[in-house]
């Protein structure tokens, strides 16, 4: 550390026994990437770069929206509309303009993920879905990169760290070796129909980026081969030792090049079904007419969609609405769209599969999301 | 001889309760038939076992006291 002002900025955890000085310059240097700029990669971001990780990626291309601002504070109203990639870099240069920052404004995919990663030591996952998550994951063990994982769902979140090689020679656990193959649909629900209490990945984020400072400074015991359960309603919190399986290491590409040709979208079952449209689509049959539009949100589900003509038949007394229609065609949409797409093949079931039903794909969320964008960029 | 188990995530959607106490469960092949005619949602439901904190991938012997923990995989952020 040379200058007088870095002293000053890290003065407080360079007092630290096992840190001091060594720990600091061993932060300035480090590269983390933390993938995705949301619930947990917010406040793992805040954390690290206050600490000083000398270059800090972001991938993320998503925009501010407002249902975002109870567990991404490092948004604020005003930012609704932006990208948030680019709005936290700009206010993570105000927090420490002494460390570089490099935007990624993409989606992260099988074609460009090796190439964003490769620069970095340590990726932070902070992800919201089950493709990108195995994506990041194979990508890691590719590249051979520890890899500071996260997740949460309703009350309680899951931290671990993967693919890092110990000095104790136990092969490096990898997110297969706890599951091996991503979760079928239905099996599990995601944020957004799920819920998340906001300060929950706030509490996990922040435990990402503890333990990426303990990986760089090599301080205590980090998560290695461990994952740590909390659970933020009873404070309780549960670690289990995981294990290496070398069967796993078969469903991981083995080369850059099968990597790039993995479809993980496919993968995690989230490609479009026949029943499904893009918002383009949609809002084209908004102005068609002759188009029954459904929202099949319970009562209380916010927000309430005010922007066009539509009935509300909630998915729990949906099956015995008997929709039986001559209309030229239904659309269904939730949240999300995924209750709605099992309303929209009910409903195409129901009419002998002779009418166009279709359901929303992604949900009402990223309908309103996309005309925000429209409107404020 | 009685187990203690413990519940993460949304399966305690299904089980209602966090931890449970089952006995006569002599290996987690038993202990999963046992939950799926208890709670046959679980059946359709994807999740981890550990035993006493270790996580298994094969049909394990179940100690008197073993502590059991279901995980489901979470993916929100």
């Amino acid at each position: 550390m040379n200058s007088k002002h870095s002293y000053e900025r890290y003065n407080r955890q360079t007092l630290l026994k096992g840190f001091g000085e060594a720990g600091q310059e061993k932060l300035l240097r480090a590269k983390v990437l933390v993938i995705g700029a949301g619930g947990l990669g917010c406040p793992a971001l805040q954390y690290l770069a206050a600490a000083g990780v000398g270059t800090i990626g972001i991938v993320d291309n998503d925009i501010v929206s407002l249902s975002n601002l109870h567990r991404q504070p490092l948004y604020s109203t005003a930012d609704i509309g932006l990208f948030k990639s680019e709005t936290a870099a700009k206010k993570l240069g105000e927090l420490n303009p002494e460390i570089s920052f490099c935007i990624y404004n993409e989606r992260l995919t099988s074609a460009n993920a090796l190439e964003i990663l490769a620069p970095f030591d340590i990726i932070v996952d902070g992800t919201d879905n089950f493709a990108t998550r195995y994506l990041v994951n194979d990508a890691c063990v590719l590249l051979d990169k520890p890899l500071v994982y996260g997740a949460v769902s309703q009350f309680e979140g899951q931290i671990a760290v993967f693919n890092f090689h110990s000095a104790n020679n136990a092969p490096a656990v990898n997110y297969r070796d706890l599951f091996p193959n991503p979760p079928k649909e239905n099996e599990v629900l995601n944020c957004a129909e799920a819920g998340v209490i906001g300060v929950l990945p706030g509490i996990i984020g922040t435990m990402q980026a503890n333990e990426t400072i303990k990986l760089i400074t090599g301080i205590g015991t980090p998560l290695i081969n461990s994952l740590l359960t909390f659970n933020a309603l009873n404070n309780q919190s549960y670690e289990i030792s995981l294990q290496a399986n070398q069967e796993t290491r078969s469903l991981i590409p083995a080369t850059k090049e099968d990597f790039e040709l993995m479809n993980y979208e496919w993968l995690c079952a989230a490609e479009r079904s026949p029943r499904e449209i893009d918002i383009t689509s949609f809002d084209e049959l908004i102005v068609a007419g002759n188009t029954i539009f459904i929202d099949v949100r319970e009562p209380h589900e916010l927000p309430v969609v005010t922007e066009f003509k539509h009935q509300r038949i909630p998915m729990s007394i949906l099956k015995q609405a008997l929709i039986k229609t001559d209309a030229g065609t239904i659309v269904v949409f939730c949240q999300s769209g995924k209750r709605s797409l099992e309303a929209a093949e009910y409903i195409f079931a129901l009419n002998d599969q002779t009418r166009n039903v279709y359901s929303l794909k992604g949900g009402i969320l990223q309908w309103i999301n996309q005309h925000q964008k429209k409107v404020t960029v | 001889m009685a187990v203690n188990i413990i519940i993460f995530g949304q399966l305690t959607d299904i089980t209602g309760e966090q931890n449970l106490i089952l006995k006569d469960v002599g290996d987690t092949n038993q202990l999963v038939a046992r939950l799926n005619t208890m709670f046959p949602a679980m059946a359709n439901a994807k999740f981890v076992i550990a035993v006493d904190k270790q996580v298994i991938s094969e049909n394990t012997i179940l100690e008197s006291n073993s502590t059991i923990a279901l995980l489901p995989p979470f993916s929100g952020g």
